[in-house]
């Protein structure tokens, strides 16, 4: 680009006066859109203010003001401040115009903003339930939907504290199950939609008449397939062994975190998010930690940060090493690699019980430190994994994989995804970065201790399977030079600003807190309305924006190869799902 | 493994032929040929696919007790491990595949949410324990349980299925085993068996909410707007 950009955040108001203006309610930031003026004035923050990235969009119900709120937040992938935009629309009819024509990245968070808001997005391509199914009764994220198990608002229940009863709540459902139907439901008449919609949509889309036979083939991989990573599901068309279109279906493990976590105490959120990407649960209570540390105003002391460094850097390993072996299986060399992969991982699992008391739900992090300090002997564990054993074994599955001639001609021009379409997609992490774009949270918006540290950001130029695949290898290398400066400078300390407590005071106010997990930008919104509970709990999960992706590398490929390239994009369906 | 019963089946072997010849009953050797190779589903939900992983790899070696043998296809598998949450939306494909294992079969439900919802229960789309469906054999707790659970879980099958006679076991009989019924996707899940009164109790709600229906009416125009956009 040209002209240079400013590091300041551009003010809205003052440049587009006549459409935005400064967000006025307490603890909020950004500005408030008409949505009549919404396409006109992203289409400027994108082209004329290089706002070229969407990170998030969602959309929360202030019940009250009797309104449906769409957030946005806009970066730029050469780093600087945030920008963040909102639109409101009326409960009774929300329309809003979409912004998928104008960041493809906004397609899955529309349609998951359509699907548990209940936000309809006008000129969107393909406005389905995604989470949920088709027929779903209401959208769950409304302030007036109830669940069919629902106690009460707000935890802790009153049944439970002070009083101490705990009432089964299949008990209070006429059906003794959670489920809930819609007065006068009659299950005998019910057509279940089904996925015939979808495929006639997928064959009128490319021309092929829906109702005839043709070689054009539709084939549903998942959502109980060896190789989709989970409960993930792909419908693909083909033609022949080519793949003409490919639409991801997900939701197969939509287990509710955001009502949930509205329900829950902000605190008792914590090993929720455990549970989102299940194979780095620290990088998980970072990102959360963070958002709410960003609300209160406070911050950790010296040694828990250093703390918070050290399990996120390991946990980037453990997801990584998992990762490639998984890789591998992908590619057919089934558990080889995995087994080395897992090896090291144990080691590390090791740690993070001894800190944590669990091996994989850590619930570590605490607002303002960590839960304890770490025992006697573990730097030492550390160390020896981090000088010795590490290195040596990274260079060992380098030296098995990357010039095997297999792992070569399976993923070297596979999946190809340009620069520009990964930053259109708002793809993040591995993804992005191998696609050549050197975004990586850590240098562009350092939080926590990370601007201390001596570390490269890696790059990878074909954005290709192969470029997603070393980038997590030198991604490991970068890890533990952060490591080594870590043991090097953890000072003595506390681990915890203030006294532990179980019922924490939120300011209201909104806050987004954002870290580099290992799958990519992991981010937390949270809204608080000054009650011990979460008003608005919404997470930005990695994997579910790299799937925007996903079409996008498949097309033109074998069927052989989708198996890999979702691979090489490393999703976790606890994620991907929430 | 050792099996000390395996050789005594409860009469007097003479001297001579002590040693030289063992005696059992076919019940004994067939299920000790079964226990040792139980081959599970290669099946993952949820976080306790990941330790079911770590169970399998060189660590906790599953391959010690003739279970390493992870099978992709229900047809080839014996134990169905239900590792995770169960979804409203996933269960039509639990049931399914459970359907089309073959007999003897057995399921384990693995962690906290698969024996009965866990900390998700309370959640709109979550299955409060996989066994409103399908008869589980073994529930293991912990969330996620470690791989020595895990395998403790494992081995009481192994266990059970030491103690089951061929007389009088329900697969070796004549009748064809019961399918269960897969469930629907409707405004909510749909179990098939509870159909009637499914009906029964939302024609009540019709009945009585007739004069103050207005929050349901509404919930149901949005909904059917809903389908309509998709």
């Amino acid at each position: 680009m040209e002209q240079a950009i400013s590091i300041q955040a551009p003010d809205l108001a003052a440049l587009f006066p006549q459409w935005a203006i400064p967000d006025p309610r307490a603890g909020y930031q950004g500005y408030l859109v008409q949505p009549d003026h919404l396409v006109e004035l992203v289409t400027k923050i994108r082209d004329e203010l290089g706002y070229d990235y969407l990170t998030s969009l969602t959309g929360v119900d202030y019940i009250e003001d009797g309104k449906l709120e769409v957030v946005y937040h806009f970066n730029r992938t050469v780093g600087g401040p945030g920008l963040v935009v909102k639109t409101q629309a009326p409960r009774d009819n929300p329309i809003i115009p979409s912004v998928t024509p104008i960041y493809p990245g906004a397609e899955f968070q529309e349609r998951e903003a359509y699907d548990l808001v209940g936000i309809r997005f006008q000129g969107h391509p393909v406005l389905r339930r995604i989470l949920t199914w088709e027929g779903f009764y209401g959208h769950p994220l409304q302030k007036d939907w109830k669940e069919p198990f629902y106690e009460e608002e707000a935890k802790p229940f009153k049944s439970r504290w002070p009083g101490g009863v705990a009432v089964r709540a299949e008990d209070n459902n006429p059906f003794g199950d959670n489920v809930q139907y819609p007065a006068g439901f009659n299950p005998e008449e019910w057509v279940p939609e089904g996925d015939e919609a979808l495929y006639k949509a997928m064959r009128r889309l490319h021309g092929i008449d829906p109702d005839m036979e043709t070689d054009r083939m539709i084939i549903n991989l998942g959502p109980a397939h060896p190789s989709t990573h989970g409960v993930f599901r792909m419908v693909v068309l083909l033609d022949g062994e080519t793949i003409v279109d490919l639409k991801p279906m997900i939701g197969y493990l939509h287990r509710n975190h955001e009502k949930i976590g509205e329900r829950n105490t902000w605190l008792q959120n914590m090993p929720f998010t455990d549970r989102l990407d299940y194979v780095s649960s620290m990088s998980n209570n970072f990102g959360y930690a963070l958002a709410v540390e960003q609300l209160m105003g406070i911050k950790p002391p010296e040694r828990a940060e250093y703390i918070r460094v050290m399990m996120a850097e390991l946990t980037r390993i453990i997801s990584h090493l998992i990762a490639i072996g998984f890789l591998g299986n992908d590619l057919g060399v089934f558990f080889t690699p995995v087994l080395y992969c897992l090896e090291e991982r144990e080691l590390i699992l090791d740690i993070f019980e001894a800190v944590s008391g669990s091996r994989m739900m850590c619930n570590y992090f605490r607002f303002g430190g960590v839960a304890r300090d770490l025992p006697e002997g573990i730097l030492e564990k550390v160390k020896s994994l981090v000088y010795d054993r590490l290195p040596r074994k990274i260079d060992d599955i380098d030296r098995y994989m990357t010039k095997n001639e297999v792992v070569r001609l399976r993923t070297e021009g596979v999946g190809v995804l340009t620069a520009e379409q990964a930053i259109r997609n708002s793809a993040s992490g591995p993804v992005l970065r191998a696609s050549g774009v050197p975004y990586d949270l850590r240098r562009a918006a350092p939080y926590s201790i990370y601007d201390r540290f001596e570390f490269d950001v890696c790059t990878r130029n074909h954005g290709d399977s192969y470029d997603r695949y070393l980038l997590r290898l030198d991604e490991i290398r970068q890890s533990l030079r952060i490591l080594e400066q870590v043991l090097r400078d953890i000072p003595d300390g506390p681990v915890m600003t203030g006294k532990p407590q179980y019922q924490i005071k939120v300011p209201p106010g909104e806050s987004y807190g954002r870290v580099e997990g290992p799958k990519g930008e992991l981010g937390y919104y949270v809204v608080s309305n000054g009650k011990p509970n979460p008003y608005r709990y919404h997470v930005r999960p990695p994997s579910f924006i790299n799937l925007t992706s996903l079409a996008d590398m498949c097309k033109g490929m074998k069927i052989a190869d989708v198996v890999v390239i979702l691979g090489s994009i490393d999703i976790v369906l606890g994620e991907v799902d929430r | 493994m050792e099996n000390p019963n395996i050789n005594q089946p409860g009469y007097e072997i003479p001297p001579d032929i002590q040693n030289q010849v063992a005696v059992t009953t076919l019940d004994r050797v067939y299920n000790w040929c079964r226990r040792n190779s139980v081959w599970p589903m290669m099946f993952g939900l949820a976080c306790c696919a990941i330790e079911m992983i770590g169970m399998a790899a060189s660590r906790f070696d599953s391959g010690r007790f003739g279970m390493e043998v992870m099978r992709p296809s229900p047809r080839q598998a014996d134990v169905m491990i239900v590792s995770g949450t169960v979804t409203k939306k996933m269960i039509p494909q639990i049931v399914r595949l459970y359907n089309q294992m073959g007999e003897p079969k057995y399921v384990v439900a693995m962690g906290a949410c698969a024996s009965g919802g866990g900390p998700f229960k309370e959640g709109y789309t979550v299955v409060a324990g996989v066994d409103r469906f399908i008869p589980v054999d073994v529930y293991i707790p912990g969330c996620p349980p470690t791989p020595q659970a895990l395998l403790n879980g494992l081995i009481a099958i192994q266990k059970k299925i030491d103690n089951e006679p061929i007389k009088g076991s329900r697969w070796y009989s004549k009748e064809p085993a019961l399918e269960i019924p897969v469930p629907i996707l409707g405004p909510d899940l749909i179990d098939p068996r509870k159909i009637g009164l499914i009906k029964e109790v939302c024609m009540q709600k019709a009945a009585s909410s007739a004069s103050d229906s207005l929050p349901d009416e509404k919930d149901q125009s949005q909904s059917s707007a809903g389908s309509q956009a998709g």
